[in-house]
């Protein structure tokens, strides 16, 4: 029914589209903030990255980070200026600035020469032939390795601080914890995150217009992060992927399936407000172990070697 | 060239505010009660122009007809909305976010549902008043006056309802403490209820106008987007705010865009941010303060 | 801003208000209030509703600005109003200024809260876990390794979190809520989520303790049980405690002093007997609560 390039397809958008979410999951999962501009972190980081790739000949792996870090530089910039907003005027603002971003990329012309090489940015037609860099095994990699240091830093003092932040900010504060501070660290790792998926997008695609960075983008990431549940890292996964995934399976009944996904959302919201996860993490360890207690138990047929057991056999 | 051309787009970008204004109250309607930017009413707006469309193709209705009808459609369309989207979030008194994702959901859902059942491309309105008059030497379009006219009669019956009548007098309650209100006897159901289908009907009436002098197309809501900001830049939750702020963010995106017309959009969401990091409130909003 | 300390401070003060003042507006929430607060000492803050008391520790911990007069914590001016009052001369040209309320905390304060603000979805031990972060300094990469090996600037993750941990489970012991660690902390009695609240204070490593109100809600069993408690924690992290209290019998037998404040301004200020016996005092507080309120 699906080929393997099709499916591959699918693996690769629900990749980076992980990470733009796990990256939007420590702003609004962990510390309480809402971005409806977070498209334009994304549009930052493909446009800073193909022209890394492109205009000065950088390596792949290279663009990225830049485009992470030019995301990050904007992220910072922007929270140092709306932070201390206070509830919707914060997400108002993000709003603004994602789609004044957007707007900007739409009336920007370039056309760079770097050692012979022409780079033509075309406002709203945007920009074609992108080199197709992005691979299935790369950006599993990356994704992999961003969700192994967002679940051990959401597990440490920096990301308890920003869980208190979402709780009760004044309490928060009233308990020494500098909000400020953390409230620019989710800001700066998301649009890191966000911008490090920007590029990897633009290298899938292979072209690049403004319009793909519209404010519903924007909101699908929100959502995914609420449907997978406010504060889990695992429910991220899994609301990425099920609604990435969702609507391309869902392709056969065409036009409508954006219609069941907007309802889907109100439903949520109504029916399991706190997501799919509702804040909790799925015991990631504990089923590993128990896979490997399977297997163990397949090889060698003997119990688990626990406390109890060694003592019976030592008294046997 | 010259105060000729400047008092036509003086015209035209009056014209737009009162469209924006038409737009706005919505949004700052439900702001100043249920504290929360309805996102839903995009979709509302658009809907109102899909109905004065049709209305005016299909049924072949004439032009009075088909505005009221707009009115209607989107009116109810805003009270069903509230009633199956966010009436059960308040009755759980779940935080204001949750209500912005489902606003965003629905207007996912009205937006696509209509390029479902119709289909995604921009329509034409039928030409209705395309004459022009000659005032004092200026050659102004009727539809244009016509607009402004329309608005601000709208406007007007609305601050008589909200300044004037039993009604408005509950509205204005409950936005200071809608908790309070409801103690002293006020039915909050009925009140809320009331402001969505009164900020409906205004944008029914936006949506027609809207497509009379563009096009109607399913992401309208998307466009409409702006007279959030303009709500934004008078003052969320302020009704005169949102007046005000509409007409003079109709007036300067004009005039930009008669400098530049790429820069229209772009002006209006740096207009957001600026305003939002200098005041705010907004021109005319309510301050809210954190209390220990 | 660099710190204004005072060479000559009485070290034995801990908290020094100098002719606080507070406007909302026309409103004067808070007149010409002074008071020192020596350490070790339990120090009450009484007085009817609305007499500015919760206004007072707002000012303290820097959540709202002074209009006028000055706060000094263990020698350190932090905050002041445009006008501060010395040696009983009048000084307008002041430059006021605020500390952010994190910076006052970090100093060594610490406060609970009168409606209870606690990490509400989290899990008590993580509420309190989450309050003792000051003593781990790992940065965010260091948090990344987990493992007990390694040289000693990547290991600080390990022995910090160890540390944080074993501070989080003897306070959650003292307070007695060990038992009910992995609750959700909305979910907790009412009772217990004061205890909760002042143990998540404690966490801070306060040398001052604001309490607002901590017996609000409690039988008179727990009451008498919480003054217990406050007199041994006190003597156990060697505090100092102020603290906003309606329960009379509470102020009464656990403060060293008791300051009275009404309508914003300052009434009496004296041990327990002598507040007791004062005649302003019993008209304008404790005289209503003898006319049968319950509440005394």
């Amino acid at each position: 029914m699906f080929s393997w390039y099709y499916i591959e397809g699918i693996l690769i958008q629900s990749c980076y589209t992980l990470l733009i979410v796990l990256g939007l999951s420590i702003l609004t999962g962990y510390t309480g903030m809402f971005s409806f501009g977070h498209a334009g972190f994304v549009c930052i980081g493909a446009y800073v990255s193909i022209l890394c790739t492109m205009a000065f000949g950088l390596p792949y792996w290279l663009s990225l980070i830049i485009a992470g870090l030019a995301a990050m530089l904007l992220g910072a910039g922007l929270g140092k200026i709306t932070l201390n907003l206070k509830g919707d005027y914060f997400c108002i603002a993000t709003l603004g600035v994602g789609e004044a971003i957007r707007l900007i990329f739409n009336n920007l012309q370039l056309n760079i020469n770097v050692g012979g090489k022409d780079f033509l940015l075309d406002g709203a037609k945007g920009v074609a032939s992108i080199p197709l860099h992005t691979t299935f095994k790369s950006a599993l990699v990356i994704v992999i390795i961003f969700l192994t240091a967002t679940a051990l830093l959401m597990n440490s003092k920096h990301g308890r601080s920003m869980l208190a932040v979402r709780e009760d900010e004044l309490a928060a504060q009233m308990s020494g914890i500098n909000t400020f501070r953390s409230k620019m660290l989710a800001m700066c790792m998301s649009a890191l995150y966000a911008g490090i998926a920007g590029g990897m997008m633009a290298h899938y695609f292979g072209y690049l217009q403004p319009k793909m960075f519209l404010m519903t983008k924007s909101t699908e990431y929100t959502i995914m992060v609420i449907f997978g549940g406010m504060g889990s890292i695992t429910g991220s996964v899994l609301g990425t992927v099920l609604l990435c995934a969702l609507p391309e399976l869902l392709r056969a009944v065409g036009d409508w399936r954006l219609v069941m996904y907007g309802l889907a959302v109100i439903v949520i919201m109504i029916v399991r407000p706190k997501g799919l996860m509702g804040g909790k993490e799925l015991p990631v360890g504990r089923i590993c172990r128990a896979i490997g207690r399977v297997f163990t138990k397949k090889k060698k047929d003997l119990p688990p070697p626990d406390g109890g057991s060694v003592g019976e056999e030592a008294s046997v | 060239m010259g105060i000729e051309y400047f008092l036509q787009q003086l015209v035209n970008g009056i014209c737009l505010g009162g469209m924006y204004a038409l737009m706005s109250v919505g949004y700052s309607l439900v702001y100043s009660i249920m504290n929360f930017s309805n996102f839903a009413h995009g979709g509302v707006i658009m809907v109102g122009a899909y109905v004065g469309y049709f209305a005016l193709t299909a049924l072949n209705v004439p032009f009075l007809p088909a505005f009221l009808l707009c009115g209607v459609g989107s009116g109810l369309l805003a009270v069903i909305i509230e009633r199956l989207v966010y009436s059960p979030l308040r009755k759980r008194h779940a935080p204001s976010l949750y209500f912005i994702i489902s606003a965003m959901g629905a207007s996912i859902f009205l937006e696509n549902f209509v390029i479902a059942t119709i289909d995604g491309t921009p329509r034409n309105y039928p030409p209705i008043f395309d004459n022009r008059i000659n005032i004092g030497g200026i050659s102004l379009g009727v539809d244009s006056l016509l607009m402004i006219v329309v608005s601000a009669v709208a406007l007007l019956i609305l601050m008589f309802i909200i300044q004037k009548t039993k009604v408005g007098l509950a509205i204005r309650a409950c936005s200071y403490s809608e908790k309070a209100s409801t103690l002293m006897g006020i039915n909050g159901d009925l009140v809320i209820f009331i402001i969505f289908l009164m900020g409906g009907v205004l944008a029914g009436f936006a949506g027609m106008l809207y497509g009379m002098r563009f096009i109607v197309k399913p992401t309208i809501g998307q466009v409409t987007n702006k007279s959030f900001v303009a709500a934004v830049f008078g003052g969320l939750g302020s009704l005169p705010g949102a007046i005000v702020g509409s007409v003079l963010l109709g007036i300067m995106e004009i005039f930009v865009a008669s400098f530049n017309s790429n820069l229209r959009d772009l002006f209006v969401y740096g207009l957001l941010i600026l305003v939002l990091v200098i005041k705010p409130s907004g021109l005319m909003g309510k301050v809210v303060e954190d209390k220990a | 801003m660099s710190d204004i300390t005072f060479k000559h401070h009485d070290p034995n003060v801990m908290l020094e208000l100098w002719h606080v003042t507070k406007r909302f507006g026309g409103l004067t929430a808070v007149g010409d209030v002074s008071f020192k607060i020596k350490k070790g000492e339990i120090y009450a803050l009484i007085g009817p509703n609305g007499a500015g008391k919760t206004t007072i520790f707002n000012l303290i911990t820097g959540v709202y600005a002074l209009t006028e007069g000055r706060v000094i914590f263990d020698g350190t001016v932090i905050g002041q109003g445009d006008a501060i009052i010395k040696d009983d001369m009048r000084e307008t040209d002041v430059k006021p200024f605020r500390k952010q309320p994190y910076d006052i905390m970090s100093r060594g304060m610490a406060r609970t809260f009168q409606n209870i603000r606690l990490f509400k979805s989290e899990t008590v031990y993580n509420n309190v876990l989450t309050a003792c972060h000051a003593e781990a300094d790992y940065n965010i990469f260091q948090s990344l390794w987990r493992l007990k090996v390694g040289p000693k600037w990547l290991t600080k993750y390990y022995y910090q979190e160890k540390a944080l941990r074993e501070k989080t489970e003897e306070l959650l012991k003292i307070m007695g809520i060990w038992e009910q660690r992995d609750m959700i902390a909305v979910n907790l009695p009412y009772g217990q989520q004061r205890k909760l609240e002042i143990a998540r204070a404690l966490a801070t490593d306060p040398k001052l303790l604001l309490l607002d109100e901590p017996a609000a809600g409690m039988n008179p069993e727990e009451t008498l049980a919480l003054m217990d408690l406050i007199r041994e924690i006190r003597d156990r992290f060697d505090l100092t405690v102020l603290i906003i209290e309606h329960h009379m019998d509470l102020v009464m037998n656990v403060s060293d002093r008791i300051f009275v404040l009404n309508f914003g301004k300052p009434l009496a200020e004296g041990t327990p007997a002598e507040i007791q016996s004062n005649p302003e005092v019993i008209e304008a507080y404790l005289g209503k609560e003898d006319d049968g309120d319950g509440d005394a």
